[in-house]
């Protein structure tokens, strides 16, 4: 890969005496589509969370469009940086919550142009523009004026898309985006990232959805025990998996 | 009513084609009975009020809008009114100190609360009246230098009206601060993330998302922090502080009509309280905005509360 927009090299992370990451390698190109699939504990939630620097690493390097996330390189030392520049570096990542963490006091439309108004600096008129037109491309223009209460989980979540996008991020990272949903609210959702998919966005998909990761995935990444165990083209690797590890996990959910 | 008769009586005589029977909602009998009961208890205390000679409603009346209970309303608003604003202000810092990653300042944090709700507030409220005994000048300065920026007398710097403010405000501080601890401790850590990784700062997550949310929590503790400071104003009186129930101790002092003078200040805190709830509720209806109407949310009936199971 020449020019990798997302690369994450010997990532180690650990909770306690509890090794969550174990030395992940995954170098992600600009506009591929990467599904992580695993069974629950196997640490593809903390790797998306160490992306965008939620969670600090304890060794390794992540690196998005060429930045550190988290840290400045002086030599050979790596310095953490502070809080705002964290946050600058984080405009790069969009992130979309298992749970939609929509902001409850806040209607859909405000949900969505509160980091561009605050963060961004824009105007008004120009924030509400354009937080009108990303409702309107997830299918909610007429619902902007409600409050998350008020919405199904497949409108907040396709809420919680709006509000990423509109810090038009280089990178978009799914915990789990349908996990929390009703059966019948899950197709909304997978529809919205599949459109995305289709225009060129980077993503990083953590899912449970065997189906999307066939159909719209790049390359499929099956991680455990904090290792990735297998990765490649998704239906050869979903239909014919080369290790154990894999094979037990792919088993129990096909 | 036993069952079998119950069987008995609502059995239909003859099928009623459906969607043609008159519905009857439940009627509350037992309502009706405990207002009975609550109006006449209440008439009856009020009547033996009312013709009691002890109360003296002429004197209660006479001294209801006098000058000295004037005066003492105004300043027991005052303080009240002040000392809630040094108490909410300091409570916050204290909080986010509390909160915070920096041990030093959690650890300054935990003391201010350690010797301010460990200590009576009596004697806080006498220290601050009497500081002038403990510290003749106030100096700031570079202490082992000969440089003074700043010195004045004590007693000038903090009066009276400002001591009672000092002891009630920053007590009110400490104990408050665990209120608004709790309040954003009640925020959902969902709603941190998400807000960092739109981009914005910690300040800014507090300050537009996590407290904004955690004021649905504060607010009814912090109501009853009020109307408690309300009546503990009342403390400075032995800093000679001239508020509302102190005023009317000082005045059946002389005349000795103890009970008249306590009911016109029952009265007056009473009026106070009221509008203080009232204030309470609309603050409350403000801040409840995306989780439900205020009516609906004060309900205990489980059927009262909709439209939950997809909030976060």
């Amino acid at each position: 890969m020449s020019d990798p927009i997302l690369r994450l090299q010997g990532v180690c992370k650990s909770f306690g005496a509890q090794r969550v990451l174990n030395d992940v390698n995954l170098d992600v190109a600009r506009g591929e589509v990467v599904c992580i699939l695993g069974r629950s504990g196997a640490g593809k939630s903390t790797l998306l969370r160490c992306i965008n620097h939620l969670e600090s690493i304890d060794s390794g390097r992540i690196t998005v469009d060429g930045q550190i996330m988290g840290y400045r390189a002086r030599g050979h030392v790596l310095h953490e940086l502070g809080e705002a520049a964290l946050a600058r570096q984080r405009l790069a990542v969009g992130m979309v919550f298992q749970q939609f963490n929509l902001f409850a006091h806040m209607t859909a439309l405000e949900n969505v142009v509160e980091a561009p108004r605050g963060v961004l600096r824009m105007a008004r008129g120009d924030a509400e523009d354009l937080g009108r037109a990303l409702l309107r491309r997830v299918g909610l223009a007429d619902r902007c004026d409600a409050y998350p209460s008020e919405l199904s989980g497949g409108q907040c979540q396709r809420v919680a898309i709006a509000r990423a996008l509109a810090m038009k991020p280089k990178v978009m990272l799914f915990d789990e985006p349908t996990s929390a949903l009703d059966p019948e609210l899950v197709g909304e959702v997978l529809d919205q990232m599949r459109d995305l998919a289709k225009e060129g966005m980077t993503m990083i998909v953590v899912t449970h959805e065997i189906g999307f990761a066939r159909e719209v995935a790049d390359r499929a990444v099956i991680m455990d025990e904090g290792l990735i165990v297998e990765e490649g083209e998704p239906r050869a690797t979903l239909a014919n998996p080369q290790t154990d590890r894999a094979r037990a996990f792919l088993a129990r959910v096909l | 009513m036993s069952g079998r008769a119950s069987s008995d009586t609502l059995a239909p005589p003859v099928p009623i084609e459906p969607g043609a029977e008159r519905i009857v909602r439940r009627r509350h009998y037992g309502r009706w009975v405990a207002a009975a009961l609550a109006l006449a208890l209440a008439s009856a205390f009020a009547f033996s009020l009312w013709r009691n000679p002890n109360v003296n409603r002429h004197v209660v009346l006479a001294y209801l809008f006098a000058g000295p209970t004037l005066s003492g309303v105004l300043v027991t608003v005052e303080l009240t009114v002040l000392a809630m604003g040094i108490g909410v202000i300091g409570a916050v810092i204290l909080a986010l100190m509390r909160l915070s990653h920096n041990p030093v300042l959690v650890a300054v944090a935990l003391a201010y609360q350690w010797f301010f709700r460990g200590t009576p507030q009596l004697v806080q409220i006498i220290f601050w009246g009497f500081l002038g005994a403990l510290y003749h000048n106030v100096i700031i300065g570079i202490p082992g230098t000969r440089i003074v920026f700043f010195s004045a007398p004590t007693s000038t710097l903090v009066g009276a009206f400002v001591a009672a403010l000092l002891g009630l405000g920053l007590n009110e501080a400490a104990y408050a601060s665990e209120i608004v601890r709790s309040g954003i401790l009640s925020v959902h850590r969902g709603q941190v993330e998400a807000a960092l990784a739109v981009g914005m700062t910690p300040r800014r997550t507090m300050r537009r998302i996590v407290l904004p949310q955690s004021m649905r929590v504060i607010i009814p503790p912090m109501g009853n922090e009020t109307i408690s400071m309300l009546k503990t104003t009342s403390l400075v009186s032995v800093i000679s502080g001239h508020d509302l129930l102190t005023n009317l101790q000082n005045i059946y002092s002389q005349t000795f009509q103890v009970i008249p003078l306590l009911i016109v200040a029952c009265i007056w805190y009473l009026f106070l309280t009221t509008i203080l709830s009232v204030v309470q509720a609309r603050i409350e209806r403000r801040y409840s905005r995306g989780v439900a109407t205020g009516r609906q949310r004060t309900r205990l009936r489980p059927h009262g509360i909709r439209g939950t199971r997809t909030s976060q």
